[in-house]
């Protein structure tokens, strides 16, 4: 057998592949430094209100004081542009990379509702459709890099990042963001959802994740004549809290009020702010600041 | 992704690129001993794999652009997603106006030229034209510059 010199043997040359792909994370690198602490709101189930939660954490902040930045991951299913009611905004070509619209509370916000043109067009990007399977989600991660790196965010406290349903998909962002400052993982008392989320659980404690905190949404339902908390679900499924320093950090009961609200693209928490679920919502956040201060 | 040319022991350099357009891409690399050339030839899905990282084959020309992978590979984006932060008045932009110092005036013909690129991608396209022109000492931009700048930066794919 011939004796031929290695890949990391020959030296420098050839498609300088790796070289770009270097200056790509540098590029990522810098832009996060202007940003104190990233949070991702995950959950591994799709449906259990991690983006209404998003954008009314996110309205919370900032009305607060906070400079704050939403940023909807889930390129295939975005919603967080029309919940801060930021849709039809254009992004502005600035010199320092693209400027995201401001949402009302002052939040700014990317999502893929602000690129794609109609309300009801489908993810799709252009290629090859035979074995599209082989390049989509190299485009996807690519995507999701650049709605980071090349958004002239500015300084902010928070980035607050909207993680698209699948374990995958919190994998994706940790590829990018490999410290976030803090993750909640979202979930239902509904024993399905508890058994997904626990396999994000797993995935964010192997990956060593600091502050993880779980978030119970949709646990209880107000009744409107005698303002009584009933609970929606009979909790089941394994409990998700206690275990390798994750704890429950909140639980919000439902209010259709708030789907509503946040259809309409008007945060909850501040429209209702004396509803159970909206302080439910500024509990969390006092847990979050809290977690982040300790940091 | 590297060559070695065997006799000679040798990392082939990259030569040359070429993009024929049915989704295809050739780039050729060269022995820098003994000269002797190749090509490399992907399939459609192989090149997408390739321009999905945001990287080009054999380096770069002009620097990666912002959302360049999301502007040139999203199908059905909408054409008034981007507005250009210092647009300057209309006016100011025809040929004969007096050009402001260091800024980049554009020719008549050359915003026209420019109006046929696709808005998602337009102000991308504009700033790696603006930033050769201003390289070059060019205060004002038109077809002619145009095209030679597109063959010196190789922007066959955009």
């Amino acid at each position: 057998m011939r004796n031929i010199r290695t890949y990391t043997e020959v030296g420098p040359g050839g498609a300088s592949i790796p070289e770009q792909v270097v200056a790509q994370g540098d590029r990522l690198a810098a832009r996060l430094k202007d940003i104190r602490s990233v949070v991702g709101i995950a959950s591994g189930k799709g449906g259990v209100g991690k983006s209404a939660l998003t954008a009314n954490l996110a309205a919370a902040l900032a009305s607060d004081g906070l400079r704050v930045g939403a940023l909807d991951a889930d390129l295939n299913g975005p919603s967080l542009a029309r919940m801060l009611g930021v849709v039809g905004k254009r992004m502005v070509e600035g010199e320092h990379g693209i400027e995201p619209p401001t949402a009302a509370v002052g939040v700014r916000v990317v999502s893929m509702e602000l690129f794609q043109d109609g309300e009801d067009a489908p993810l799709r990007w252009r290629g090859p459709e035979a074995d599209g399977w082989v390049w989509r989600n190299v485009v996807e991660t690519g995507t999701l890099r650049e709605l980071i790196s090349d958004v002239a965010w500015g300084e902010l406290d928070v980035l607050l990042v909207d993680v698209a349903p699948g374990t995958d998909r919190i994998g994706r962002l940790l590829d990018l963001v490999p410290d976030p400052a803090a993750l909640l993982l979202v979930t239902t008392p509904s024993e399905m959802s508890r058994r997904v989320v626990a396999r994000s659980a797993r995935l964010v404690r192997e990956a060593c994740v600091g502050k993880v905190g779980i978030v119970e949404n949709m646990t209880s339902w107000e009744c409107p004549n005698c303002n009584a908390l009933t609970d929606l679900y009979e909790p089941a499924g394994p409990d998700l809290s206690g275990r390798d320093g994750i704890e429950k950090w909140g639980a919000v009961p439902f209010d259709p009020r708030l789907a509503r609200s946040t259809d309409e693209g008007v945060p909850f928490v501040l429209s209702h702010p004396e509803t159970p679920a909206a302080l439910a919502i500024r509990e969390i956040i006092a847990r979050l600041l809290g977690e982040l201060e300790a940091k | 992704m590297k060559f070695l040319c065997l006799p000679c022991d040798q990392v082939m350099t990259f030569a040359e690129r070429q993009v024929p357009g049915d989704g295809t891409l050739a780039a050729v690399f060269s022995c820098p001993s003994c000269e002797r050339e190749m090509a490399m030839l992907t399939n459609p899905y192989e090149t997408q794999l390739v321009s999905g990282l945001g990287v080009k084959i054999g380096g770069r020309t002009v620097p990666e652009q912002p959302m360049e992978l999301l502007r040139t590979s999203l199908d059905g984006a909408r054409p008034d997603a981007f507005v250009e932060a210092d647009a300057p008045p209309a006016a100011a932009t025809l040929a004969g106006d007096v050009p402001i110092a260091g800024r980049l005036t554009w020719s008549a013909d050359a915003l026209e030229r420019l109006e046929r690129v696709p808005s998602f991608v337009r102000g991308m396209v504009k700033r790696i034209y603006a930033d050769w022109a201003r390289e070059r000492g060019i205060s004002e931009m038109t077809p002619e510059l145009m095209s030679r700048a597109r063959t010196e930066l190789g922007l066959e794919e955009m």
